[in-house]
């Protein structure tokens, strides 16, 4: 264990196997998204909670997409951070509902995902109520470049590299990149 | 048949049409018109083969409420035959060309879409919650499904009379979407299935504008595969189906019970 790490150094003057929730929270923030590494678990809103029941520590994560392929990746890594705490009594439970949503995103998150080349998603209120059904065209968003910030940017289509992201292309500057679906 | 049994039966329904029609996706990728529609239609089938996990691992929860003992979502998945499979008929139909595949999406996003949003108000939770997640998932493919039937129909002519001829295909087998069974209807009365007698005329209402404005039109055919109650939502299958399992299956067919 590197103990330079501020939740290590949190975990040792806990000095026991069931450390403070806040340092819990701490260790979990330092997990990264194994697919966009810029940000961890927490700032994305996936970890909903934690608590200690008789001694387990129990966490509750929610999936971004039902078909996400990270799930069982960041359950391997939560139960490895936890460890590094000295917590090894965990149960990682599935929470559904509510069902995950990009307003969860912290705002640093999104100026960081921005950073790092991915336009951050809108909030999601005022999205249009699809029982009407809108094809894209006529549901057209300016998307800023997060390279150039021109907003003449263009849907090259609705999923990019992951389920969560859509492909876009900025007119301006020329370059792709992805785009953080509202969710 | 008990209120157990027929839960059962209906999470299979939902499970399996996601992902037969997951597994026809899959088809496609390495075989994408291009790159980007390669990794929609994966992405498309991810989210369907994630919802079916989810029907198809609570249909085990609920299977070994009935019988003590549950299969597990692999299990029901890889190691049923066809005629206990209980997915419409539509999504096993075979991918055909481009416009095959999106018209066959574009029918069925429509109707699972209206499916969700009336099963997110299940009174049984579990459904609740997995139809709400899924509501917000399927919302892209609405909308994606709905595009490209606008770009192939208002396209070129060859690209519009294949659209057209590929809604004409498969239209018969749109009507399975909508009827109900005794299995449907001891659970709709119970407030936990959707009505699915309900979804036709929101489908159409839904499905009209986009042929419309993609200079499409609505088949016009009235006799529909299935709706005598004997299709695949009761185990009864096209040719197609098996072939498909046999690909699908093979793995834990081979090596039962293997694991990554």
């Amino acid at each position: 264990m590197d103990i330079a790490e501020p939740w290590a150094i949190a975990a040792a003057a806990a000095g026991a196997t069931t450390p403070a929730l806040d340092v819990v929270w701490d260790a979990l923030s330092t997990v990264p998204d194994p697919e966009i590494p810029v940000i961890s678990i927490v700032e994305l809103g996936i970890v909903r909670n934690v608590a200690w029941n008789d001694g387990r520590l129990q966490v509750d994560v929610t999936p971004t997409y039902s078909g996400c392929p990270a799930t069982e990746m960041i359950a391997t890594l939560v139960r490895e951070r936890l460890a590094a705490i000295g917590v090894h009594a965990v149960d990682l439970v599935q929470r559904l509902s509510p069902p995950w949503s990009t307003d969860w995103i912290a705002p640093e998150a999104k100026a960081k995902l921005n950073a790092f080349g991915i336009a951050p998603p809108h909030v999601t209120v005022g999205r249009v109520d699809v029982s009407g059904i809108s094809p894209l065209r006529h549901a057209a968003k300016a998307i800023p470049c997060p390279r150039c910030g021109s907003t003449e940017t263009k849907l090259l289509s609705q999923f990019g590299s992951t389920a969560c992201k859509a492909q876009y292309r900025c007119t301006a500057c020329l370059e792709p990149f992805d785009y953080f679906k509202p969710h | 048949m008990n209120r157990e049994e027929a839960l059962f039966e209906y999470l299979l329904r939902l499970g399996d049409t996601d992902v037969v029609l997951a597994q026809r996706l899959g088809e496609w990728i390495g075989h994408g018109p291009v790159l980007e529609e390669d990794i929609a239609l994966a992405n498309v089938g991810l989210d369907l083969i994630g919802q079916g996990r989810l029907w198809l691992a609570l249909a085990g929860e609920v299977e070994a409420c009935s019988k003590g003992a549950g299969r597990s979502e692999d299990q029901l998945a890889f190691l049923r035959d066809g005629s206990a499979f209980r997915n419409l008929q539509l999504v096993e139909m075979p991918n055909g060309d481009f416009a095959m595949t999106m018209a066959r999406q574009f029918y069925f996003d429509h109707a699972h879409l209206l499916s969700l949003r009336a099963l997110a108000r299940s009174t049984e939770a579990r459904i609740a919650e997995i139809a709400a997640k899924a509501v917000k998932e399927v919302t892209y493919h609405v909308e994606r499904s709905a595009d490209w039937v606008i770009r192939l129909g208002d396209g070129t002519d060859e690209s519009h009379a294949r659209m057209q001829k590929a809604l004409d295909a498969l239209w018969p087998y749109t009507g399975e979407m909508f009827v109900t069974d005794a299995v449907d209807v001891a659970l709709i009365d119970a407030g936990i299935a959707a009505d699915a007698r309900t979804l036709r005329e929101p489908w159409l209402a839904a499905v009209r504008p986009v042929l419309d404005e993609a200079t499409l039109a609505l088949p016009a055919g009235q006799w529909m595969q299935g709706s005598g109650g004997r299709g695949g939502k009761q185990g009864v299958h096209t040719e197609h189906l098996g072939h498909l399992l046999t690909e699908m299956q093979h793995l834990q067919r081979t090596y039962p019970g293997a694991q990554w």
